[in-house]
């Protein structure tokens, strides 16, 4: 009775793989938009702190940015522990950021320097000494227009000391 | 001749090419922050202007000290309660005659500021305090201010100032954007921020 042979029982029908490119290509599509490139490599660490009384930086292209924290750990034989200035992809003194400052304001046009501002990406752990510096650096350059960037949040999560 | 079909085209290999793309982005970009406290810095005058005479009463002293502790006008308090001791000080109106202020609904106290336009928040920070405990402290201060504003905003307009400049932001939004301007600008003036930091 050939007719009524069973299949073989133990082999599982083969699970379709046809729609997996789609759900592949949902989340591309999801972090191309959702995300920017990365335009400078951080060499410290970078843990924002929180606030919630915030609001958005607009003009991307007429933001400069400074970043303040310790090194990261490959850099930290070389750079100690402390916490540093980066400006684009270095480590920097305070006194390049005047020049940094004034380099910035030569990229762009010239009835846009006024709306320049500067975004201040300060490590939680990060003492205030050095923003303090930073700060009158950039009152000596005339730069007013400062932004203290922070991830949306309670402050109550962020440290104590 | 048979007619013949195009042959299939094997897409198996799709989810490969789609995963490497994928991968590739997630490592190259990163999801940035945008958001912050906007803050503007005092020009550095060279010229020896006499500073003018500010009454201690109408400044509001904020002390964060190397040890992340927070002394307001003198005295020792937690981060919950700032925001209400600044919402009080600024808001108490105390001031008689041409310094009174018509809006405030504070305790009209004699020895705390006399008008909003007139108090001033003092924020003293000491090289070893942690930006951390900075940033939540000028959050609250900040907040302070939103509150009256969003308070004063929904008394005349019945809307917050939040509304009112998502509104003039918007360019789908019916209604005249420079009436809405000048009663954004109105409510800032009631409660200007005016907000002094310094560093020991």
């Amino acid at each position: 009775m050939a007719k009524f042979n069973k299949k073989k029982s133990g082999d599982l029908p083969a699970i379709s793989t046809a729609s997996l490119p789609d759900i592949v290509f949902m989340l591309l599509f999801f972090f191309m938009v959702a995300t920017t490139m990365r335009d400078t490599t951080l060499k410290i660490e970078n843990k924002l702190p929180f606030a919630d009384q915030i609001e958005k930086l607009d003009k991307k292209d007429l933001v400069m940015y400074i970043y303040i924290g310790k090194p990261q750990e490959a850099f930290q034989g070389k750079y100690g522990k402390e916490s540093r200035i980066q400006l684009n992809d270095k480590f920097a003194d305070l006194s390049e950021i005047k020049a940094f400052i004034a380099s910035e304001r030569a990229s762009k046009r010239e009835e846009l320097v006024p709306f320049l501002t500067v975004a201040l990406k300060v490590d939680q752990d990060a003492n205030m000494g050095l923003v303090g510096d930073v700060k009158k650096e950039l009152r000596k350059e005339n730069a007013l227009k400062i932004n203290y960037t922070t991830k949306k949040g309670d402050v109550f999560a962020n440290k104590k000391n | 001749m048979a007619k013949r079909s195009a042959p299939e085209v094997n897409a198996g290999s799709m989810a490969d090419i789609a995963f490497l793309l994928l991968i590739f982005f997630l490592v190259t970009t990163t999801i940035e922050t945008d958001t912050g406290l906007n803050r503007k810095l005092p020009p550095i005058d060279d010229q020896e202007v006499e500073p003018p005479v500010i009454k201690q009463k109408n400044i509001f002293t904020v002390l964060i000290n190397g040890k992340n502790q927070l002394m307001v006008e003198d005295e020792l308090m937690e981060l919950k309660d700032l925001r209400k001791a600044a919402v009080e000080f600024l808001d108490n109106g105390g001031g008689v005659g041409e310094d009174g202020c018509t809006y405030c609904k504070g305790k009209k106290d004699p020895k705390s500021s006399d008008n909003p336009d007139k108090a001033i928040i003092s924020l003293k920070n000491e090289r070893e305090t942690k930006y951390s405990v900075y940033i939540s402290v000028q959050n609250e201060l900040v907040a302070a201010y939103n509150q009256l504003r969003d308070r004063r905003a929904m008394e005349l307009y019945g809307k917050t100032l939040k509304e009112m400049e998502a509104n003039y932001a918007d360019v789908n939004w019916i209604g005249n954007k420079e009436t809405l301007k000048d009663k954004i600008e109105k409510i800032k003036l009631e409660y200007p921020q005016k907000l002094s930091e310094v560093q020991n």
